[in-house]
């Protein structure tokens, strides 16, 4: 058994048990910091497989942007020290089966299905290549996509400050 | 054994229906936030996987990742100003109190 296989799988043993802790822990807060282990198992993955890109997003976007955030509206919303209402028996049974029989069939289909990849040469995924890929405008370029994500990221940020925004009263 | 497009693969479904249960048992809006983005984790380490291990010689697997994760974080945000919204006029985030769809 190798470093690496040893590594693979204290990662997947990190995102799956941190995964699994944060939708069953009763502590608003702690379920937060469970997914935040979650998500850097999972950038841990990406660096396993040699994909630093992904990985360094996946760093900076969800555990640097997206746990803070989710921890300051736990904050502004959350008295300190609640407990989540416990769900009621009939419901975490009928969840449980819900999801089990859904991993069950998944995994049947994979476990039955034969993958045939392609033998050409690989691309490597460095930062030169992906940068090249994402602003080509020939065939396999991905500068459109690119054009309308970053619209989109606009319009996201424009919607949330317009939501959030605390209105006037109505007297003045 | 070596780790390989089985074993990623298996993770990712795990770590897919294990938001699933999350988004079913959960009846706070802001854990049911957080079990929407195992699923979308899921989703994109299942991209990375088949980029890896199936078409290495391509890279759409990566730059669906990477939009998939533009667009999370953007939803994201656009749940969280909602969610504050919603507390400011409702003192609640429990989805069972948040049954009035006007103004």
């Amino acid at each position: 058994m190798s470093g690496s296989t040893i590594i693979f799988y204290m990662l997947a043993a990190l995102t799956l048990v941190s995964g699994v802790l944060a939708v069953t822990t009763r502590q608003i807060f702690r379920a937060a910091i469970f997914l935040l282990f979650s998500l850097i198992g999972i950038a841990g993955l990406y660096f396993w497989m040699q994909y630093d890109f992904v990985a360094a997003v996946q760093i900076i976007v969800y555990v640097g942007g997206i746990t803070v955030l989710i921890i300051f509206s736990i904050f502004l919303t959350q008295q300190a020290g609640d407990l989540l209402p416990k769900p009621t028996i009939a419901r975490q049974i009928f969840s449980a089966l819900a999801a089990f029989c859904g991993f069950a069939l998944t995994m049947l289909q994979l476990y039955q299905h034969k993958f045939i990849g392609t033998s050409e040469e690989p691309l490597l995924p460095t930062v030169s290549n992906i940068g090249e890929r994402m602003l080509g405008i020939e065939a396999n370029g991905f500068a459109l996509p690119f054009e309308v994500v970053s619209v989109l990221l606009l319009a996201a940020m424009i919607g949330c400050i317009v939501i959030a925004l605390r209105s006037k009263p109505a007297t003045t | 054994m070596e780790p390989g497009l089985y074993h990623l693969l298996f993770i990712s479904a795990a770590l897919f229906f294990i938001g699933v249960f999350g988004f079913f048992t959960r009846r706070n809006l802001i854990t049911m936030l957080m079990s929407v983005e195992l699923v979308l984790n899921s989703v994109n380490l299942n991209f990375i996987a088949f980029n890896k291990y199936l078409w290495p010689n391509k890279m759409d697997g990566l730059f669906f990742s990477i939009f998939v994760i533009a667009i999370a974080a953007a939803e994201a945000a656009v749940a969280i100003a909602i969610i504050i919204n919603l507390y400011r006029s409702h003192q609640s985030i429990d989805v069972e109190r948040t049954e009035q769809l006007k103004f």
